[in-house]
């Protein structure tokens, strides 16, 4: 099992996040938003999970700045989108992101997703 | 947890509205403030995607439309006006009603609808939407029906793939998840150390696979890598499409087939004598790598479809029909002890009895499924005879008739399929016969010159539906009247619509009744078609449109040998009743008896329903208690109570045939045994509504 970060100002959508892996078996690390988490990354991180509209650092600005540190440049990124995002959900890709979930999803999509990513 | 969750959302989004109200208060000072414009469209955002992801679907769709707005305001092709602060701070009051547990019921949908259209006018009129990219799926013949399919897949994956995070090997584990795999590695494409960058991706796989999981399954490896993914799937064999074909391809054909290799080349190197992949190698025209996967791919085809055949070599067994007959009786058997066991545990009180019980019920029960669904066979063994029927006989006529069958591989109790084959035969020549017309008429009424029968056959919870549709002239509504007021059927002063009409060809004594069988054909009357069918426990039922055809459907219980049933009490006697026919069971007590003023009927929810009080009917002597029971059936749409003293319970009947001296019994239909040994008679219910409107008809008339 790994350890996660999941990044979302929505309090309710970390929680629920952090539970369903937690259940899983995978230790979670908790960020607001794009700034709080690359504070809080480390090198026993194996997956983020990101939320793209949210202040201070965006989604697609945080995963920009991951892929520019030679130490994460291969570090899977998952990002949470809206279905009315589709624009975004390019940018995301440009910028390196590894796939997307889309909201509103389930605990078994979500662990589907995470296991693809992990395997 | 949900609870939990959608609790812990309902406070955010408080929190949030809040923030909303103060933001859109600061931004009706400040309109032109992006910051501002931002956090209301990240508040609105994030109430609408949490809303959603804990069930508030209401809440998401109507933050939906204004997070649009503010997305255009964003975007910088809206301006901030009043209008729109206002309309927002409506929207913020009408989402924080939605999200009230308390206000729920109260919330004003209609002014939150006006609020949407308000809120769906501010946006300009965008341009349809491009259509949508759909991914090309190959679904007409791609599996993912259970049966194992073999495909060859080359995946080229973008060089600078592992910078997205991705790794190629997690995609090649995937697939290989997915069934039996074998996986070559190409590296022709492998640069020359000056140029190789280390980071980038050379290699591509060649990958050769049997699944059941279907060409989607597939693609949904690739999901994430769709745009940088150069991905070739094709299917190399599988489902039904290899069964006759014994000749395996050749390394050359492989080869040719995948594009590795050009005919010209092959040509000329198979004129040498080695074996072909060491010459092709030695000929360096096509690389190790891709002989390697083109023998994995021969021997994969040769494995699948050698499995395939084992298994259904390993499927079917015959057995004589008598044998499985005799299995059904003896099931038969042991679901009547086993009743009687239940019975007996529930009357002794003894917990361990009782659990077990239980466990020989379900085993029963299934025992009795797997038993009667052997004794299933497809009903497309009798559509198939019927083709010639049709042949001989629209030749005969000099009708050029099509015979067109669905559901074939529709399942059937073999005894009811066997019984079912007579009043089909005689349905047909009916379509045959009187149904469709002369070519010459035909082409005149500006129909095809062909006439076409349709005989389809569909499941329907626990019976089949069988249907004879023919394209023919309908029936004639004036010569069924008058018929039917000539053979006294109607009299000439009854109204009746054309449904009703239609229904009157299975009337008794309509027409000139003979028997069914398979010869005698013409002039067999239809209502011996109905009694046939309802011997069955099946119903019929007709459809005419003059000029365009007419349909009959046949409506028939999947088995006839033990049915789900409501076992009820008159006096000491007991009957059981289908209880595909129970629609519910109330009291009916002196009171209402007397409401009715003597006349037998009872209101249930404002509806008159006629009853037949059975202790009456049967003779059966005694006195009936004060409250008694009407047990409410339905049948073909019409809806008749049977009084009995007691209604007991649901039972499982195995019907038992009743002998040859009481086969004319009317109103009974077979018998069957209960847990405690003793026997209860099968009610049939058709017989006894058509018996009691016969004699409320004379009672009427006396």
């Amino acid at each position: 099992m790994a350890t996660i970060l999941t990044v979302d100002d929505s309090k309710s959508i970390r929680q629920m996040v952090t539970f369903t892996l937690q259940q899983a078996g995978h230790d979670v690390i908790e960020a607001e938003d794009g700034q709080d988490a690359l504070n809080k990354l480390t090198g026993d991180v194996k997956l983020v999970l990101t939320d793209l509209n949210m202040p201070n650092l965006n989604g697609i600005e945080l995963i920009k700045a991951i892929r520019a540190n030679a130490a994460y440049k291969f570090l899977p990124v998952i990002m949470l989108t809206t279905e009315s995002q589709d624009d975004i959900k390019q940018q995301g890709r440009a910028a390196g992101a590894t796939g997307w979930i889309v909201k509103p999803f389930n605990p078994d999509q979500l662990l589907g997703v995470v296991g693809k990513v992990l395997k | 947890m949900l609870d939990q969750q959608r609790e812990m959302f309902r406070e955010e989004a408080a929190e949030l509205l809040t923030e909303l109200e103060e933001s859109l208060l600061e931004l009706e000072e400040a309109p032109d403030d992006q910051e501002l414009v931002a956090k209301v469209f990240r508040a609105m955002h994030t109430i609408k995607g949490s809303g959603a992801m804990f069930g508030f679907d209401e809440v998401a769709a109507f933050t939906h439309e204004v997070e649009t707005v503010y997305d255009l305001v964003r975007g910088g092709t809206m301006q901030v006006t009043q209008d729109l602060i206002n309309l927002s701070l409506a929207a913020r009051d009408h989402i924080r009603g939605l999200l009230d547990p308390a206000a729920e019921e109260g919330v004003d949908r209609v002014a939150g609808n006006a609020l949407v259209e308000q809120f769906k006018a501010l946006v300009p009129q965008a341009d349809p939407p491009a259509a949508q990219k759909t991914r090309e799926v190959e679904e007409n013949q791609s599996g993912g029906d259970g049966e194992s399919w073999t495909y060859r897949i080359r995946m080229k994956l973008a060089e600078n793939i592992v910078f997205s995070g991705t790794r190629p090997d997690s995609l090649i584990r995937e697939l290989s998840d997915l069934g039996a795999c074998r996986i070559v590695a190409q590296t022709d494409m492998v640069p020359l150390l000056e140029d190789y960058a280390p980071e980038s991706l050379y290699v591509y796989w060649d990958v050769v696979l049997t699944t059941d999981r279907g060409v989607n399954a597939i693609r949904d490896v690739f999901i994430f890598v769709e745009d940088d993914v150069e991905l070739k799937i094709d299917i190399i064999d599988g489902g039904d499409s290899g069964d006759g074909d014994v000749n395996y391809k050749r390394i050359g054909e492989i080869l040719l087939d995948r594009g590795d290799i050009t005919s010209e080349e092959l040509d000329r190197i198979l004129g040498e004598s080695k074996p072909i992949g060491q010459k092709l190698i030695d000929s360096k025209n096509v690389d190790p790598g891709k002989i390697e996967v083109a023998l994995y791919e021969q021997e994969m085809v040769r494995a699948s479809r050698a499995q395939r055949q084992s298994q259904e070599a390993a499927a079917t067994v015959r057995v004589p029909a008598d044998r499985l007959d005799r299995l059904v009786d003896l099931v038969g058997e042991m679901v009547t002890i086993q009743s009687r066991m239940s019975q007996t545990a529930i009357g002794r009180d003894d917990a361990d009895l009782i659990s077990i019980a239980e466990e020989v019920e379900r085993l029963t029960d299934e025992l009795r499924d797997n038993t009667l669904s052997l004794r299933m066979l497809p009903i497309g063994t009798t559509f198939s005879k019927f083709k010639r029927l049709v042949r001989d006989l629209s030749q005969e006529l000099g009708k050029e008739i099509e015979l067109v069958t669905a559901g074939a591989e529709t399942e059937l109790d073999k005894t009811v399929i066997e019984k079912l084959n007579d009043p089909l035969v005689h349905l047909i020549r009916n379509s045959i016969d009187h149904g469709i017309e002369a070519p010459q008429i035909r082409v005149t009424a500006g129909k095809k010159r062909h006439g076409t029968i349709r005989l389809a056959a569909i499941h329907s919870g626990d019976s089949v539906i069988i249907e004879i549709n023919d394209d023919g002239a309908g029936l004639n509504q004036e010569r069924i009247r008058a018929k039917a007021i000539e053979k006294g059927i109607i009299s000439d002063q009854d109204q009746l619509g054309p449904q009703d009409l239609y229904q009157l060809i299975f009337a008794s004594g309509f027409s000139t009744a003979g028997k069914v069988t398979g010869v005698s054909g013409r002039g067999v009357g239809m209502d011996v078609v109905r009694r046939a069918i309802e011997a069955l426990r099946g119903t019929i039922n007709i459809d005419s449109n003059p000029g365009v055809g007419t349909t009959i459907r046949v409506q028939i219980p999947l088995t006839l040998a033990i049915i789900e049933s409501l076992l009820v009490g008159i006096g000491k006697e007991r009957y059981v009743l289908p209880l595909a026919l129970v629609e519910e069971c109330i009291e009916l007590t002196r009171n209402h008896v007397h409401e009715a003023h003597g006349r037998n009927l009872v209101r249930v929810r404002d509806q008159l329903i006629p009853y037949l009080p059975l202790r009456r009917s049967f003779a059966i002597g005694g006195d009936q208690p004060a409250i008694e029971q009407v047990v409410i059936t339905c049948f073909e749409g019409q809806r008749v109570g049977l009084v009995v003293d007691r209604v007991i319970g649901e039972h499982q009947t195995v019907i038992k045939p009743l002998g040859r001296i009481y086969r004319d019994a009317q109103g009974i239909s077979g018998a069957t045994i209960l847990g405690d040994g003793g026997v209860a008679l099968i009610l049939d219910v058709p017989q006894l509504l058509a018996g009691a409107e016969d004699h409320e008809d004379s009672n009427h008339s006396s």
